[in-house]
């Protein structure tokens, strides 16, 4: 990931190995994060945190990791940024040129297979783990998860993102089949918090948006407002 | 993503593992799994006891390669009887914290070991104490470690609450190790569970079969 290279410093030539150049010119810009998606009767609940880093400095706070694909469809994005916003692009293109074909709204299944796809295909050279959530006619509400490496399964919940280690176990012991959509918005905003507070890489607002047959709503979680723990 | 304790560096058998220890209301929790794996893929033993007594009130949970930690508290359980005996006073926790850590710090570069200290003593009560891979020593409420630990800081962060009941606390603790036990590879077997109060020890094994279970098993 850090690649040496030479820098022009005052005319003379710098190692990056050096204390000139800082760390962070020379590290990958990642989306560390922690991501989130929930199926809901009649919807989906997506959700991210909002921190872009080059190894330890922040590039981007206030980074929006929801991706809008198509009208009801989203994508939840975690790994290289750059991998990750060629990805999306590329999948919303062919997904838009799709549903014109078609004339009717596409299905969130097609967006996740093109994902796959392009994750698959190009899986040495990409590092992205993307959730693709959203609402359609045929199934409703669905979250589909397309790790690192290109596999594609449907969850009713799923996690990503570095961030997600530390909530496996909030998220297993608080979601249940049947959960309503302000149940799903809580349980997102919650375990998005408890990950930002331990995971280094995930941080500054969360980000949620709800998808179902009315539209998209967005909100924002800020500083202040996020769900508190008891310290200890 | 955080490293296990699963990798290559580890020498022969590992106690890739979940270990915790919480402070209720009169007393601590200790609480394990039972495995231990060589490298993550072969179980060499389904149910071994991870919760070491090294005095009457203070038990210890061990974390990383087994061979080390057997080592450092058979050490540490020695020295501890004998400062016990100059003291003619049970060792307070911090004691026993206190030593172990002094072998992992000043052997740092040999050892692999990471524990967490629990008990009971007249001074400060119901303690608990982790002493770190490196040798660094603090003392927490509430603390996990182990490989399977990751998975459960988000659980153990919104769940747990200062001056729980004993059900409470144990609920909590068996909850905490059966997440962790579910999403862990290397973790699992058993849940042993210590409960130590100044009337006493008691040992509580939760066999597989009886865990918790959540809505997607």
């Amino acid at each position: 990931m850090a690649a040496a290279s030479m820098m022009p410093i005052f005319s003379q030539n710098v190692s990056s190995k050096s204390d000139l150049v800082p760390d962070w010119t020379r590290q990958e810009v990642s989306t560390g994060t922690t991501i989130m998606a929930v199926e809901y009767d009649g919807g989906v609940v997506v959700g991210a945190d909002s921190r872009t880093t080059t190894g330890a400095y922040i590039a981007n706070r206030v980074t929006d990791k929801l991706t809008r694909i198509h009208d009801r469809i989203y994508c939840c994005r975690s790994g290289s940024a750059a991998d990750t916003q060629a990805i999306a692009e590329v999948v919303s293109y062919q997904l838009g040129f799709h549903s014109i074909e078609l004339d009717e709204p596409p299905l969130v299944e097609t967006a996740a297979h093109l994902f796959r796809a392009s994750c698959y295909r190009y899986r040495e050279e990409l590092m992205a783990g993307i959730l693709v959530a959203g609402w359609d006619r045929r199934k409703g509400g669905q979250v589909y998860c397309v790790p690192i490496g290109g596999m594609l399964v449907r969850q009713p919940v799923s996690v990503g993102g570095s961030g997600s280690s530390y909530i496996y176990g909030y998220m297993d012991s608080n979601y249940k089949p049947g959960l309503s959509k302000d149940q799903c918005l809580d349980l997102t905003a919650k375990a998005l918090a408890l990950a930002m507070e331990r995971d280094g890489s995930s941080g500054g607002v969360v980000r949620l948006a709800t998808i179902s047959e009315k539209g998209v709503e967005r909100r924002v979680l800020l500083g202040d407002q996020l769900p508190k723990f008891s310290t200890h | 993503m955080e490293k296990h304790f699963t990798d290559s560096r580890v020498k022969g058998v590992s106690t890739g593992t979940t270990i915790l220890a919480a402070v209720f209301d009169g007393g601590v929790v200790i609480g394990s799994d039972s495995r231990a794996s060589i490298g993550g893929d072969y179980v060499s033993s389904k149910a071994i006891n991870k919760l070491i007594q090294v005095h009457d009130r203070i038990f210890c949970c061990i974390a990383g390669s087994l061979a080390d930690a057997q080592a450092v508290t058979k050490t540490a359980k020695f020295q501890l009887s004998f400062h016990s005996i100059q003291m003619e006073n049970p060792p307070l926790v911090i004691a026993a914290a206190s030593v172990l850590k002094e072998l992992c710090y000043n052997n740092k570069d040999e050892l692999q070991a990471g524990f967490i200290t629990a008990g009971w003593d007249k001074k400060k009560g119901p303690q608990v104490y982790v002493v770190s891979l490196g040798g660094m020593l603090i003392s927490q409420p509430v603390t996990i470690a182990g490989s399977g630990s990751t998975y459960i800081y988000g659980y153990v962060d919104a769940k747990y609450k200062v001056n729980m009941t004993r059900e409470e606390c144990l609920q909590f603790a068996t909850n905490a190790l059966a997440l962790a036990m579910g999403r862990d590879n290397v973790s699992g077997g058993v849940v042993n569970l210590v409960v130590i109060t100044e009337a006493g020890v008691e040992h509580i094994v939760i066999p597989g079969d009886k865990l918790p279970t959540f809505s997607d098993e």
